[in-house]
């Protein structure tokens, strides 16, 4: 019924973007029509983010015709995207931390010189309530949680008479009750006629939240399909480009030992608020544990904590060795886990902003780890050299050179660096944070691959992920995260992901009730 | 009794000045500039109005007090604005370093005060000391009648004209920032240029306007100097470090130009404190640096307080360009 | 077709833009300054600009007194130089250079005076080890506050110039000669007692001397050993700095210690061997022409030499000029001011393209 009245509200055609010689969106058509639900779906680097971040005017196009309600535009700021009515909410929000709510929701607002704010305060009010919003307009950003946080840049999109709305993966930081809230939200605003855009790389939510899906792949536009027409299958088809199953081998574990035990770890953020609360598990050799939990449940800290890189406020961490000896390692730093000689592996989520120097090249990378070997002032260069080099080759690291910086590879290729340094030392212990964020499916399984070989060598591998789907297939046993504290640990073998996921949400509703 | 209303007169005197300096510099860093060439403008505002003034009174035939003003304080704004126009070219279009442009732009400022305030009368055929006094006496002009009022008019209304003017700037500056949708989004810019810019507010525009009135409103402050207080004459490196005192200033009024007035006072006080403290030569120059302690203290006070409100802008120094990754 | 209005050209970062081409973006920047600077002084005097650049020359390079000092000064300039680089590589802001080679010169000062009547062997290593160690003093308090509470170190050390200053001022009443000229006068004029020696009977070439070995160390220490290594990655990131174990807080200290030690060296070259006495004015805004000579200079020991070179051969052809010419001595500071902004200009053209639409189209068609 819709198809027959709604009219095409944006075209784009043509539309190719690149970042110097990385191409982000490669000759991209697509159509988004008024009153629906359009997902964008692609895997973490097709090009979703840069496209939608050139209807937001945050982007410029190298080439390729915009159109809005069938007249050609050219966005060249956010104020022309807000000019023709498209208001896209980033996933890194777009907040003033020391203004107020109301402050940033009015921001750049044309109006009368001097503020009103008690008449904005009653404005934005009407707009809260209309669609059930619960926020605080006098609070400072500083103060909010991301749900609050979201809500302010929603509301500051419909305060600004958005009718065509960009949500740049809204649900990474909710909990399955706010993504509830939310879709309902995005209903109601569809019923009002707004067009909606929502970025994802979730099946199920593109499923149930949206009219017609588009699918992009290594920055290329592949096709539109109604929703009610697609199955996660087929869409999963359209996104990787050849039917996938997920076939990750998982061998079983190998005489378990103990290696590190964990208990009544805490650890509070900067603003004092705590992030990790009491953990205590177990984890073991010759086994992949996965972490499984809404992002920034606590994951971080916790194998931050592992690795000498958090303050704990309380709580213990074990190691024991091949011996059998139990070395302390709480309160030790990072370099002085090493220096007792344990070979502690870490890939952080943050690749290039903490595991890896962007602006260095892979063999100073390789130093990264290795420069204090050796007696006396100078640093050696020739085994990070040889070891850059056997990594390029074994693992076929694409680089121009080897002292090319590794801020310009691309994603695989920088996780592949990272990885191959950590493994290098044939560590111990392993952690890994989200390690195939950004990665083709072929970079994803030499990095599974990678993975299960350290397994299999005897090394207590622990690995923080976001797709279920995989960790179920790759894991041993799975721990839950839910808002900094442990929910549960299960085995992969048999647990489900409605389990999981409940599980992810199940400390949320213990405390409503206590 | 006398003492203290003549050193707080002084006081005042010697403040005002970093209040023009100081307010300018707000309005510059709350758009994410830090703009270390406020010595530098202060100057050239200063020689500005200086040049304009001698040109006007060495080819009228009478000249009359209150178009020389009108002439030096154009003059004034039109060099200090250049001055900021250069460095506002150099880091916001060209995203050259802010920290590097600015101690150029110092370089640059002194050095053109100091050549033209120095050399001004002998370029233009004279000799002898360059002088502007028909122009300086409309800038020291008391209010009649309440600046005879004693102690509350020496105190209150014995000052020029562009005494109550900083006042009023930056009573009209505070009221700007903290009460305009303009000053909300000139904030927003400072904290986060990214932000402001998806919001929708024309970054480079902002940017541009506020560092050159900034750097204007900084020049007001070296035409005060040489009008009102030397009295329409130049003294090469007579200014001083009053520039840097200025920047000194902003920190230590953490970013609020209401502050910044009666931080300005203090200042200008603990300036030319030695010469009211029975102090030896040598004390006396331990004195003279206790503005800058000040600073430091309320520096690392802020800094261990952590209190975010206090904090410079956080994009403060930051270059901005929209298409960076990530 | 109905008529869309795009912008003319938009602006793209270069991946990378090669050597050559940059050397020649700046040179072109150079020689445009200089055109300009040109300009500005006909203006202003009327003369032939060959004839003025003729006295630029002459006032630099034109005799061997000259050029030595226009080398020498270049040295000391470049020493400063130094002094900020280490701390630029870790992107910590040490504006206070300035004010941590003027306390060098007071603690060599001191030395000089208190210790005239110290075996020569002696005072000759007091001298220097007391630059140092006020120089170090200076830069680590800085350096401490921001270690541990990020307190804003452009700012710290910008004020701390003209507490360096007003303890200058303290000092010189303190040894003043005669009594109320508010000068020290030349510290041991008799016998040159702690003065630089002459080389090869030549009074500037030692600290030239010690400046090039300095640069060669320091080029060795950032390159090649751990604690260079240790401030790249800091400078970089220092998220990633702890993830490798470093001390970021011991780095940042010792980095500001290293950095306020060498501008201790250039303090007490400057009284001991340039002026051989102290005054606020010692430094003269040199700690700030350093931050520029080391920010051109890209961090580079070598290419800092350039343009400290450059920079002093500016500053002091200047000089020649405005007294052949019959101006005053600050014009050098306008004409440096100005071809600093077109060489922090030129960057831009070096680091971004700009990409006109039309241009690309044609290609397009091309292809």
């Amino acid at each position: 019924m819709q198809k027959n009245t709604a009219g095409a509200m944006i075209e784009l055609r043509g539309v190719t973007k690149r970042f110097g010689s990385v191409v982000a969106n490669e000759n991209v058509d697509l159509t988004v029509r008024r009153g629906e639900i359009l997902s964008v779906l692609g895997e973490n680097g097709s090009g979703k983010t840069s496209l939608m971040n050139m209807l937001a005017g945050i982007y410029f196009p190298d080439a390729g015709h915009i159109f809005v309600e069938g007249r050609e535009v050219v966005i060249r700021s956010p104020k022309d995207a807000f000019d023709l009515g498209i208001g896209m909410i980033h996933q890194h929000f777009k907040l003033v931390d020391v203004l107020t709510a109301a402050e940033n929701i009015i921001l750049g607002l044309p109006g009368k010189l001097v503020m009103d704010m008690k008449q904005v305060k009653a404005d934005i009010q009407k707009l809260l309530d209309k669609y059930g919003f619960d926020l605080d307009l006098d609070a400072k950003i500083y103060e909010m949680s991301v749900s609050q946080k979201q809500t302010v840049e929603i509301v500051k999109m419909l305060y600004r008479g958005a009718h065509i709305l960009i949500l740049d993966e809204p649900t990474a930081v909710l909990t399955p009750q706010e993504t509830d809230k939310l879709f309902q939200v995005l209903r109601n605003m569809r019923t009002q006629g707004h067009s909606i855009i929502i970025i994802t790389h979730k099946l199920n939510e593109v499923l149930s939240l949206s009219d017609r899906v588009a699918v992009l792949r290594k920055g290329r536009y592949i096709g539109t399909v109604d929703t009610r027409d697609a199955t996660e299958m087929s869409l999963t088809e359209m996104m990787v480009g050849e039917k996938v199953v997920l076939d990750i081998e998982r061998p079983d574990p190998v005489n378990p030992r103990l290696k590190l035990k964990v208990q009544d770890v805490t650890v509070v953020n900067k603003e004092g608020r705590e992030v990790l609360s009491h953990a205590c598990f177990e984890a073991y050799t010759g086994e992949i544990l996965g972490i499984a939990g809404i992002a920034g449940s606590g994951q971080k800290e916790l194998l931050e904590s592992i690795a000498g890189l958090q303050h704990l406020v309380s709580g213990s961490i074990e190691y024991t060795n091949r011996k059998g000896h139990i070395k302390e390692l709480t309160k030790m730093s990072a370099q002085k886990i090493r220096e007792i000689g344990i070979r502690l592996a870490f890939v952080p989520e943050d690749r290039l902003g903490m595991g890896l120097v962007a602006s260095m090249g892979m063999t100073d990378n390789m130093m990264l780890r290795s420069y204090r070997k050796g007696r006396g002032f100078f640093s050696r260069r020739k085994e990070p050299h040889d070891l850059a080099e056997r990594i390029m080759h074994e693992l076929g690291v694409v680089t121009p050179s080897i002292d090319a910086p590794v801020g310009r590879m691309s994603g695989g290729n920088v996780q592949k660096v990272l990885v191959g340094r950590e493994i290098a030392s044939s560590p111990q212990v392993l952690m890994v944070a989200y390690p195939v964020r950004g990665l083709d499916i072929n970079s994803s399984y030499t990095i599974y691959g990678l993975l299960n070989e350290q397994k299999k060598q005897g090394s207590c591998v622990i690995c923080v992920g976001e797709d279920l789907d995989v960790l179920l297939a790759l894991c041993d046993r799975i721990l839950v995260l839910a808002d900094g504290h442990i929910s549960g640990v299960v085995d992969a073998r048999t647990a489900t992901k409605e389990q999981i996921g409940l599980m992810m949400t199940s400390h949320e509703q213990k405390e409503v009730h206590a | 009794m006398n003492v203290i209303i003549v050193f707080l007169q002084k006081a005042i005197t010697q403040g005002i000045p970093l209040l023009f300096g100081a307010s300018g510099e707000i309005l510059t860093e709350k758009s994410g500039n830090l703009n270390l060439g406020v010595p530098g403008m202060m100057y050239m505002g200063g020689v500005g109005g200086l040049i304009g003034a001698f040109l006007y009174e060495n080819n009228a035939a009478n000249p009359v007090p209150f178009v020389g003003m009108m002439i030096a304080l154009a003059c004034a704004l039109l060099c200090a604005g250049l001055g900021a126009l250069v460095y506002s070219v150099l880091t916001i279009t060209l995203r050259a370093n802010q920290n590097v442009t600015g101690l150029a732009l110092t370089t640059f400022g002194m050095g053109f005060g100091n050549f033209f305030g120095g050399s001004l009368s002998k370029l233009a055929g004279g000799v002898g000391q360059l002088s502007t006094q028909v122009t300086a006496s409309a800038f020291r002009a008391k209010l009649p009648v309440l600046s005879e009022i004693p102690v509350v008019g020496e105190l209150l209304f014995s000052y020029g004209w562009l005494t109550y003017f900083a006042l009023l700037m930056t009573f009209i500056l505070s009221w700007f920032m903290f009460r305009t949708r303009i000053g909300l989004n000139l904030r927003s810019i400072g904290e986060s240029a990214a932000t402001a810019d998806a919001a929708g507010i024309n970054v480079t525009r902002y940017k541009y306007l506020s560092t050159i009135v900034g750097g204007m409103m900084a020049g007001l402050g070296g035409l005060y100097f040489v009008m009102e207080y030397t009295g329409g004459t130049w003294v090469n490196n007579g200014f001083g470090d009053r520039g840097w005192l200025a920047v000194a200033l902003v920190i230590f009024a953490r970013w609020r130009p209401l502050n910044a007035i009666w931080g300005s006072f203090l200042f200008g006080g603990l300036y030319i404190l030695y010469l009211y403290l029975p102090l030896s030569r040598d004390m006396q120059e331990v004195f003279k640096a206790l503005p800058y302690l000040v600073t430091i203290v309320v520096l690392v006070i802020t800094s261990l307080r952590k209190k975010r409100e206090d904090q410079p802008p956080a994009a403060l120094g930051l270059p901005y360009f929209r298409e960076s990754r990530g | 077709m109905s008529a869309v209005k795009e912008p003319l050209f938009h602006v793209v970062k270069r991946d990378n833009s090669s050597f050559l081409r940059g050397m020649l973006v700046r040179l072109a920047a150079i020689v445009l300054g200089l055109i300009v600077c040109a300009v500005i002084i006909v203006l202003l005097t009327g003369m032939n600009p060959l004839n003025v650049y003729a006295a630029l020359w002459d006032g630099a390079v034109g005799t061997s007194r000259r050029m030595w000092i226009t080398l020498r000064d270049s040295a000391i300039l470049l020493c400063i130089g130094f002094a900020v680089m280490p701390a630029f590589r870790m992107r910590f802001w040490n504006t206070g250079a300035e004010g941590q080679v003027l306390v060098g010169s007071l603690a060599t000062a001191a030395v000089m005076i208190y210790g005239v009547n110290l075996p020569p062997w002696l005072l000759y290593t007091l001298c220097p080890l007391a630059g140092i160690a006020a120089g170090i003093l200076w830069g680590i308090v800085p350096a401490f506050f921001k270690a541990h509470w990020n307190t804003n170190e452009t700012l710290f050390t910008l004020m701390l110039n003209y507490i360096a200053t007003q303890l200058v001022a303290y000092c010189i009443i303190f040894w003043e000669k005669p009594k109320g000229s508010n000068s020290v006068g030349l510290i041991n004029m008799k016998g040159k007692i702690g003065w630089l020696p002459k080389v090869w009977n030549n009074d500037y070439i030692l600290p030239i001397i010690i400046v090039v070995v300095m640069a060669v160390v320091l080029f060795i220490y950032m390159r090649y050993t751990k604690q260079g290594y240790e401030v790249s990655v800091v400078g970089e990131s220092e998220n990633t700095a702890h993830y490798a174990g470093i001390n970021v807080r011991k780095v940042i200290i010792r980095t500001m210690a290293i950095c306020g030690g060498i501008a201790g060296v250039a303090g007490y070259l400057l009284t001991a061997g340039v002026g051989h006495t102290i005054s606020t004015g010692l430094a003269g805004g040199r700690g700030f022409t350093a931050i520029v000579v080391a920010w051109l200079g890209k961090l580079n020991p070598f290419a800092m030499m350039l343009v400290a070179f450059f920079l002093v051969f500016m500053q002091k052809g200047s000089i020649e000029i405005a007294s052949q010419f019959n101006l005053n001595e600050n014009a050098s500071e306008i004409l440096t001011g100005v071809l600093l902004f077109f060489i922090l200009g030129c960057e831009f053209f070096i680091n971004y393209r700009l990409e006109f639409r039309k241009a690309e189209k044609e290609e397009a068609i091309k292809a």
